[in-house]
């Protein structure tokens, strides 16, 4: 590890740093994901077989996590091209990412029931 | 330096040979580009990665939340998955298009994010030809995986 792994420490590396491990995070799910959907080349029954287990309530939080990942890294990464392209970007970026974790946790919200709800039926009940 | 008897080095006398009729011979700016001068080996391929992050990126955002609306959050979201599901939506020329659009997309902005992680943090420069070695190795495979399963779906496997 390069010595002195704290920039500033302020908005902007933190931005930065979550922004870097939610995309290695998402990029390695996608090599999974491509493989398992790949199996519908072998039989229906072998990519049902894999897709079952996604539906049970410990992959569902895991769900939740990746949705979590992907929509911080697409709402930062929109904040980063307006940083880069826009001229009273870097001025505002601080209150962009505000806006940007607002909007996420809205987003977030919104998301408990259609994400978590199965495993909470199958959990609890329904 | 002397201006006035520097005989013996190669330069001569600055001062005193030249004027308007006899003027100095031209000495061309050191550096400057000429026909001669060799084409740039190292192009502007860290700034056509940069640009591409940011195109891709924009994309992806739509193609990737659409597919998560699609597949976590609409019609019973995870539970309607399985065979019959994805048969149904690759019936469509249109999903088809989506998905490779994706599928390429996202591994490639995926790659290169991967790549810059591998260059900031892999001091050693044969870490890092391993690293990137095995992330390009695996990242052509899954493009050409995905891409395979994708135009030979076939709905009647069995």
């Amino acid at each position: 590890m390069p010595a002195g792994t704290l920039y500033r420490g302020r908005e902007g590396m933190w931005s930065w740093v979550a922004h870097r491990v939610t995309g290695v995070l998402i990029f390695f799910f996608l090599f999974v994901h491509v493989l398992d959907t790949a199996l519908v080349r072998v039989s229906p029954e072998a990519y049902d077989k894999v897709v079952a287990t996604y539906k049970t309530p410990i992959v569902a939080v895991l769900e939740y996590g990746l949705v979590a990942a992907i929509l911080f890294h697409a709402l930062n990464g929109l904040r980063v091209i307006a940083v880069d392209f826009w001229s009273k970007g870097p001025r505002y970026q601080k209150q962009m990412l505000w806006t940007v974790v607002g909007i996420w946790v809205v987003l977030m919200l919104g998301a408990i029931y259609p994400v978590l709800g199965h495993a909470a039926r199958e959990l609890f009940g329904s | 330096m002397s201006t006035t008897e520097t005989t013996a080095s190669g330069v001569g006398p600055v001062e005193g040979g030249y004027s308007v009729d006899n003027p100095a011979p031209y000495i061309e700016a050191p550096r400057q580009r000429t026909r001669k001068t060799p084409k740039s080996t190292r192009g502007n391929f860290e700034m056509a990665a940069w640009l591409f992050m940011r195109l891709s990126g924009v994309v992806l955002v739509v193609l990737v939340i659409g597919h998560l609306l699609i597949q976590l959050v609409l019609d019973g979201g995870v539970s309607k998955i399985g065979f019959a599901f994805v048969a149904g939506r690759w019936a469509s020329p249109f999903w088809q298009v989506w998905d490779l659009l994706m599928l390429w997309l996202a591994m490639l902005h995926g790659a290169n994010g991967l790549r810059t992680v591998i260059n900031d943090y892999a001091e050693r420069a044969n870490t890092r030809l391993w690293l990137k070695g095995l992330l390009y190795t695996a990242t052509v495979f899954t493009i050409l995986l995905g891409t395979l399963v994708i135009f030979t779906f076939d709905p009647n496997i069995r």
